[in-house]
Order: structure tokens, then sequence, then C-alpha cells
């Protein structure tokens, strides 16, 4: 059977139905709707030279089939924040579309490796993320934020400004560390249902996406 | 609702339903123990190789067939053991006259399908029986995680001391800050060994870095060493089963115990389960890691747990992969190591699965910090449970692996680490463990009692620190010479037992005297009642002396 898109998202529904019946879900877990963001494509993601930059790298479904984060936060409030912390520190944010890779660790390596300064942020539709370097493994990073739901507003802010202080060559306190343990129970079921809607969108092998807002 | 029925607002407001349930869905492979596109069993074999595996000719083959085609499945017994009904083979492992051994010859000829198919047969209660039976160590046993959010060094060697003081087995500690590693693996080397001499721990952190620490003497061993059940998912963790194996091998070649992970859950979680159920993706798993030659396997999900405890007969799966595992003949270290609900009867529940049977491990991870600080993202029992556990023990003539202590006993313990850490500290070059540090940590219950480190000084210290070549012997020197002879002799006796290798056996652990214990000199030997492990004698005595229980003689 094809996996369709609008399979997907008629699923999804009516799994999201099935957990809240006519009732608001007693666990008020529900991603919110936001309206879409308009990209525009600017070609295949060039390797930049601009060392004030700090390229934040996203995957394909990001504002487009998805427009929120597993806490509600619009993705277009997202780059806002982002940006605005990158900007703070007097340095240009640039935006690719990762579309080899849902992963968040593929996706913010690629981005460090497309930045000129070398420093690149991921961060999935749901809101995981992490600051990551050129040289360091996939695997590696300077800052995880593997938690989704406890990425909230001032934690995106503050990913920004620490990306563009390592940009610089600063070595910043990093973000402090949060923990829900209670965050698993909650979210996971559903962390898996999203991550299976954000990885249909994966082409394997096809490069980044230079994007304007 | 316009007007809620008064017993169902107060369900509503129950920690169960603060729990995320999601229905089957078949087509992504949200689903326990059986889809409808899971392969039939089936084997072939020309001239000693492998033509075709459940269903798919040889051609077909992806990296993970190959690897269990050819290395994990043995070709001596393969036929017959196909050839057996699912349902008959089932029916053997809870038949007490069957003994392991029979059927460990039998099941490594089995194909993914296969083991699903036996699987598929038992309920619960006939999973804990066949565990019982199939375990491959006699006594049962624990780990710990040692961890806190601060990456507080002086806590975490305090925490290690507490947790083997207590009867863990095995401490495992990971980072909320990627450089501190190599710092959170010396609290625990310290800390561990002044708790329990032969407490074995270890660091879990990217693979090239733990390695590292592996090679210098700072961890005795390994266990987040990842493998999957789809080939996607492999390749997005940037691997192949070959750079597993080698990494097995590395570790091997300098004596250093290790385990493969993996659980149900994690190919649909990274969006890549090939529509096929997590059991039979995690029984790929479970035969790419006995197809490493690797000992052991840490399963039940482990951090993807909250996608099986989300679907129908989830925790059921994750009885049957543990088992799967022991099948196998292999070590297992049974998950219980992540929260998965809110609620306590839930939680409870789900550790009775592997507590009742015993298993190498019951926990993979049971949080000797409050759950606050523990940075595996909470386990699902914390040191605010040490007294229900004690008691379950108590009551049900379970050995759980803990035993009671007294509340000086633990201070002493506790106390000594943080010095002891602190004199390393001061020798090797480390920012100062300050009397006042020592002083919290002797007496807290969590990073909140902690004052804050400087983060950047420990950061750029432990840079230093690696650069300058350090290994285990300069913490064995540190000791000594700072009046812990008894810590560096348990030290040095840690790095004496990668040269000599005997704890590389399947489910090796030390005891106090350095002694192995494995599945080689203590087999289970389990044949029904009257056999097997029997918590009993001295071990008896002990665990059923809790501090609180009233005694007769006193009044």
């Amino acid at each position: 059977m094809q996996v369709t898109e609008d399979l997907v998202r008629q699923v999804i529904l009516d799994v999201l139905g099935a957990m809240g019946g006519d009732a608001k879900p007693a666990n008020g877990v529900k991603p919110a709707d936001a309206a879409p963001l308009n990209f525009r494509e600017l070609g295949t993601a060039k390797t930049g030279t601009d060392r004030n930059e700090v390229v934040v790298g996203v995957p394909p479904a990001f504002g487009v089939a998805m427009t929120s984060t597993i806490i509600g936060i619009p993705h277009s409030d997202v780059l806002k924040e982002v940006f605005a912390g990158i900007e703070e520190e007097g340095l240009k944010p640039r935006l690719v579309r990762v579309v080899r890779s849902a992963d968040v660790g593929a996706i913010a390596h690629d981005a460090a490796v497309l930045s000129g300064s070398g420093i690149g942020i991921g961060i999935l539709c749901r809101g995981t993320s992490v600051i990551h370097q050129r040289d360091l493994q996939i695997l590696q990073n300077l800052e995880l934020f593997p938690q989704s739901p406890l990425v909230d507003r001032s934690v995106f802010r503050a990913i920004g400004r620490n990306a563009a202080r390592y940009a610089k060559g600063e070595q910043p306190d990093p973000v402090p560390t949060r923990n829900d343990p209670m965050a698993r129970p909650r979210y996971q079921g559903l962390a898996a249902l999203l991550h299976n809607k954000e990885t249909q969108h994966v082409k394997l092998g096809a490069p980044a996406v230079e994007l304007a807002l | 609702m316009a007007k809620r029925q008064k017993r169902f607002e107060v369900l509503a407001e129950r920690p169960i339903n603060k729990d995320g349930f999601i229905k089957e869905w078949v087509d992504v492979g949200l689903v326990a123990m059986e889809s409808p596109n899971d392969p039939k069993p089936s084997i072939k074999i020309e001239n000693g190789i492998v033509v075709e595996l459940d269903g798919k000719r040889r051609d077909d083959f992806d990296m993970i067939d190959f690897s269990i085609a050819d290395y994990c499945i043995d070709k001596r017994v393969a036929e017959e053991a196909m050839a057996i009904d699912s349902l008959k083979f089932a029916r053997m492992l809870v038949d007490i006259n069957v003994p392991r051994k029979e059927l460990v010859r039998l099941s490594v000829g089995m194909t993914p399908a296969k083991l699903v198919a036996v699987l598929r047969e038992l309920n619960v209660v006939e999973l804990m029986m066949a565990m019982q039976k199939m375990r491959s160590r006699k006594p049962p046993m624990n780990q710990a995680h040692v961890t806190n959010v601060k990456d507080c060094a002086p806590l975490l060697a305090a925490d290690a001391a507490e947790a083997g003081y207590r009867g863990f087995a095995e401490i495992e500690t990971t980072v909320g800050i990627a450089r501190y590693a190599p710092m959170n693996a010396l609290a625990l080397l310290v800390g561990g060994q002044v708790g329990r001499p032969g407490t074995l721990s270890q660091c879990a952190v990217e693979e090239a870095a733990e390695l590292n620490m592996g090679m210098r003497g700072f961890t005795a061993y390994a266990e987040t060493v990842s493998v999957y059940g789809t080939e996607q998912v492999f390749i997005d963790g940037d691997d192949t089963p070959w750079s597993k194996f080698f990494l097995a091998s590395a570790y091997a070649s300098r004596g250093l115990k290790m385990r493969y992970t993996s659980g149900t859950g994690s190919e649909v979680l990274m969006g890549y389960a090939e529509r096929k159920s997590m059991l039979y993706l995690e029984i790929r798993c479970i035969m790419v890691t006995k197809g490493a030659g690797v000992q052991g396997l840490q399963n039940g999900s482990i951090s993807c747990i909250g996608v099986p405890g989300a679907v129908p007969a989830g925790i059921r799966a994750v009885l049957a992969e543990n088992l799967a595992t022991v099948l196998l003949d292999l070590e297992v270290a049974s998950g219980n190591d992540q929260t998965f609900t809110h609620s306590i009867e839930r939680n409870t529940a789900r550790m009775l699965m592997q507590f009742l049977p015993g298993t190498d491990f019951i926990f993979s991870g049971y949080a000797a910090e409050p759950n606050y600080d523990n940075m595996f993202a909470g386990s699902t029992h914390d040191v605010d449970d040490y007294d229900d556990y004690l008691v379950l023990q108590r009551d049900l003539q379970v050995d759980g692996g803990l035993k009671p202590v007294t509340e000086e006993g633990v201070i002493a313990v506790r106390n000594k680490a943080a010095r002891a850490l602190q004199a390393v500290f001061e020798e090797l070059g480390l920012p100062t463990i300050t009397d006042d540090e020592v002083e919290r940590a002797t007496y807290a219950h969590g990073s909140k009692d902690m004052g804050d480190r400087n983060v950047n000084e420990d950061l750029r210290a432990i840079d230093d620190f690696m650069k300058r070549g350090s290994t285990g012997l300069d913490v064995v020197r540190a000791l000594a010479k700072r009046g812990f002879p008894d810590v560096a002799a348990s030290v040095l006796e840690m790095q004496k037992a990668k040269v000599a290798g005997d704890y590389l056996q399947t489910s090796a652990v030390f005891d106090e005297n350095f002694n192995v214990i494995s599945a080689i000199n203590h087999p289970n030997d389990y044949e029904g009642p009257g056999t097997g492990y029997r918590l009993s004698g001295e071990r008896w005595e002990m665990l059923k002396n809790i501090p609180r229980a009233i005694d007769a003689s006193q009044i």
C-alpha cells in the first residue's frame, strides 16, 4: 500500500481525534495548527564564505507539511527566535532545507558544513535541536536539545545566541540543560507518529536547498 | 460535553491519563508484535550459504540480512530448528523437562521470523517462565544509572559509591554537556570502587569518545553501542553492521567488556520501520549482535519505551525481546531504565516482568539519583523507591539485586568517595573539589543540594587532562599517594582485569574480591522447582532484614 501524504495526514487526524474524543485530550497533547511559511526556494545551497554567518538547517516538512513544534510553537516563531538570537550577537542567519535526512544530527552537521563560520543549527519540526560544528562527527555536537517538549521560545533564542558565539570563536556557557523524566510517557508515542510524517518528505541523496522567507 | 460525569472527571485527572496512547498504525510499523507485513519464516541453505531468509532471496538481502545469514544463524542446526513447529517450540520453552542447553542448541539456528512466530505463542506468564529458565547467568543482578543534571563530579562519586554499596553490579553514567564525559567517568571509577570493590562502571557518550575512555582505563565496560533493525535507520545512525562489528572488536582487543543496545520502537521512532512490527525488527538487532560475537545486549525498548508503551501489547513485546536475547544465548540487560508512565501501578507492573523471573540485569539503569537528575531522561525507579523495592524483594522472596543498608553506612561510603575524588582531582590538576562540596555530596538528596561548579573551568581542565594522555594508572597513583590505598588497589585491579580478559565472558561481573561471576562458571541450571537460583541461606537472611522490621527480642 502506497503511503501518501494525505493518508498520513488523515491517520494523524484520526489518531489524535481518537485520543481526544469530543473533549479536549486529558493530557493536552495536540500539535497546534499554524499558518504555513512562505519560503522562497533559491536553488541548491552552496557552502558560504562569510565567517559571520550561522546556517540554520530544517527538514523538508518544516513550515510546510508541519507548521508547529510538539508543544505548539509555530515554526515562524521558532525561526524568529533563533534568528533574533544570532542577530543579537551581530551575526547573520542563513536558512537551508536539508532534504536528504530528517535526522537532527545530520541536518545540523549539513548546516555546519554549508556555513561560512563552520557553525550550524539543526531544528526538527517537533523542536528537537542541535548546535553543530563542521569538523565534528555527525553524532557529536556542541550542544544538543533532545527533549522537544522542553524546547520553548527562550531556548530557541538561546540556541541562536550561543551558535553565534561559537561562530565568533567564543566559548559560551552552554544553554542550561533541561530534563523532564515525564516527557517520554506523555510525548514519545506522538513523537514517533510525527517523525513518521516528517520522514515521508525526505529524498535520500538530494542536495540542500537555500531558502528565503 | 456540556456536563461531565463526575467519575470521568476524576479519572481524567489520574496519572494514567497523562500517558500518551496511540492506536496501532500498521503501515508505518506502529505495532508491537504482529504486522501483516512481517515475513513468514523460511530458510534455504546451499553449500553452507544461506540463499533464502524469511522469504527473501540472497540477491535481495540488505546489509542486516547479510550479517544475520552469514554470521548469526548456526547453519549446522538451522534446518532442524526451522522444521520444528513454532507452537511446539514455544511449549518446550515452558516445559521444565526440556533443559536450557537443548533449547539454545536449536534457537540459534532460527531466523528472525521464526523467533517471532515462537514468541507470539507465549503470554506474559509463559514468557516469564521461559526467562527464568533461559537467562544466561544463574544469579540475577542489577545495573544503576549515576548521573546529575549539573554533571557535578563529587555528587557523582558519592552516588556511585552508594550504588555499589547497595549492591548494583554495574553503574552507568552519561552527561548533560558532552565534554564533561571524562570527568564523569573518573567520578564513577573512583566512587564505584569505594562503594564496593569490583563494581563495573561505564560512561555512555558518543562512540569514539567512549572507546577512548575505555582504552585509557577510566571505564570498565561499554553498552551504548546501538544497532538497528532496518538499513535506513542504521545509515541515519551513521553506521553499518560492519562498523559496529569493528567497534566491538576494538573493545575486545583492549579487554573491555561490552554489549550492544537496541530496543523495540527505535526504527519506527526514527521513521523507517519498513512497515514491520517492532518485535520483528528488534529480533534482527539481537541477531546482528549475536553475529558480531558480542557477549550481550541491553534491550527492552530502552529510550524508545514510550513507543511500545503507547500501543497494545507493547509491554508484552518488551518482555518477548528480552527473552529473544537469552534465546540467542546472550547476556541481557533488560531495560526498566526509562520513564514510560505517570502511573505508579503501570510502572510496577512493567518492572515485575523482569523482576519476577530475574534477568542478568533486571534494570539496565535504576536511577541511583532522584529522577530529576537522571540524564537518561528518567528511569522507572529512583532513589526514592529504594525502600519499596527492598520490600518487594522481601514480600515475594525474590532477589532483585539490591540489599538493605544503614544510613550510617551510606554516609560513610558517600563521604569517602567524595574525599577520594577530591584527592584525585588535586593530584591530577583538575579544578578543586572544596570541603564544602564534599560535605554537601555526602548528605545530598540530589544536585539541588549542590552548588554550581565553574563549568568552563571544568571543561578546559578536562580537555587539558585528556591532551596530557592521562590514564587509569594516574588515578591509581593519586589515590595511593593521598592515603586511599584500598581504593587505589581496586582501581588497579580493574585495570588488570582488562589484561586477563576473563570478564569478557557472557554475563560477567565481579564480586568484591574480583572473582568473575559469569554464565561460564555460574550457568543458569533452572529445570523446575528445587533447581536453579533460589533466594535462600545467607543472602535471604540479608535481604529479609530490612532495618525497619520490628525484632521481637528487642521489645
